[in-house]
């Protein structure tokens, strides 16, 4: 039943989590290249218009519920298990994700690179 | 890509491996928080490690949005993830921990994916604006009568 709580845990932290990657790069791709607006508009012109784009604000909604999700996991399951499970399906669904709903180029070597990652993040929590 | 982009994904990797380091130091100085008293999660912030951490991750999220703003998402996670490699370093030399034989096959394949992501365009490039004028069309030929 514990493991049961675990890998459920584990779920939540991988769904809310690539949730709010998808959402925070959608939304910042919509306020444009911080860099540039920062010298055409300012600073704090650029602050309050990431801090009004919607998508902004619920993608750092579905991190804190990751970040909750993870307390809540770690105190049901190992540390060991739970973090590079969470960490390395992350990075899998991240690309699953940023491909249908963000409609970036995910080719061979993202595939590449996004796996070799999720491996080597499992191997150094052995 | 320039430099300075190249320096803002640094800044990722380096103040998220930082960050996460002080708060695991602050966290142990602090001791268990019980999930039953939650007040307690919300005090650890009054430990100057701890704060420190916070800070560190404060400026991390900041320099991830900015490379968000610029730059694809399965381009800037795997590029970043070099901070798992920061905090193995930082572990062996500076806190001379023992790193296992396993640990370090794990950073070699996560250096291998940041070799192999970084060497590829950072933006997937926008669709040409002809075939959204074609799409456009085709869309209001479907709506008028």
């Amino acid at each position: 039943m514990k493991s049961l709580y675990t890998w459920g845990a584990i779920a939540v932290i991988v769904l809310t989590s690539t949730a709010g990657d998808v959402l925070l790069s959608r939304g910042m791709k919509q306020v444009g290249d911080v860099g540039a607006l920062r010298r055409r508009i300012g600073l704090w012109a650029v602050l309050a218009r990431v801090l009004k784009n919607p998508n902004f604000l619920i993608g750092v909604l579905c991190m804190a519920t990751a970040f909750y999700s993870l307390l809540f996991g770690l105190s049901w399951g190992d540390l060991s298990l739970v973090v590079p499970a969470s960490t390395s399906l992350t990075f899998i669904t991240n690309a699953v994700a940023a491909r249908i709903f963000l409609h970036e180029r995910v080719d061979q070597r993202r595939w590449v690179a996004a796996l070799l990652v999720a491996g080597g993040v499992v191997l150094l929590a052995v | 890509m320039t430099f300075r982009k190249y320096l803002v994904l640094a800044g990722v990797a380096f103040f998220a491996a930082t960050g996460d380091g002080f708060i695991a130091r602050g966290m142990k100085q602090v001791g268990n928080v019980s999930l039953h008293d939650l007040s307690g999660i919300f005090l650890v912030v009054l430990n100057p490690v701890i704060a420190l951490g916070v800070l560190f991750l404060l400026v991390f999220f900041a320099c991830y949005m900015t490379a968000l703003s610029w730059a694809d998402l399965t381009y800037v996670l795997p590029a970043t993830s070099v901070s798992y490699v920061v905090l193995t370093l930082i572990a062996k030399f500076i806190l001379h921990e023992n790193v296992s034989l396993t640990r370090w096959l794990g950073i070699l394949l996560i250096s291998a994916g940041v070799g192999f992501v970084t060497q590829g365009p950072a933006l997937t490039p926008p669709p040409p604006a002809e075939s959204d004028e074609l799409v456009g069309a085709s869309l209001s030929a479907r709506i008028e009568p």
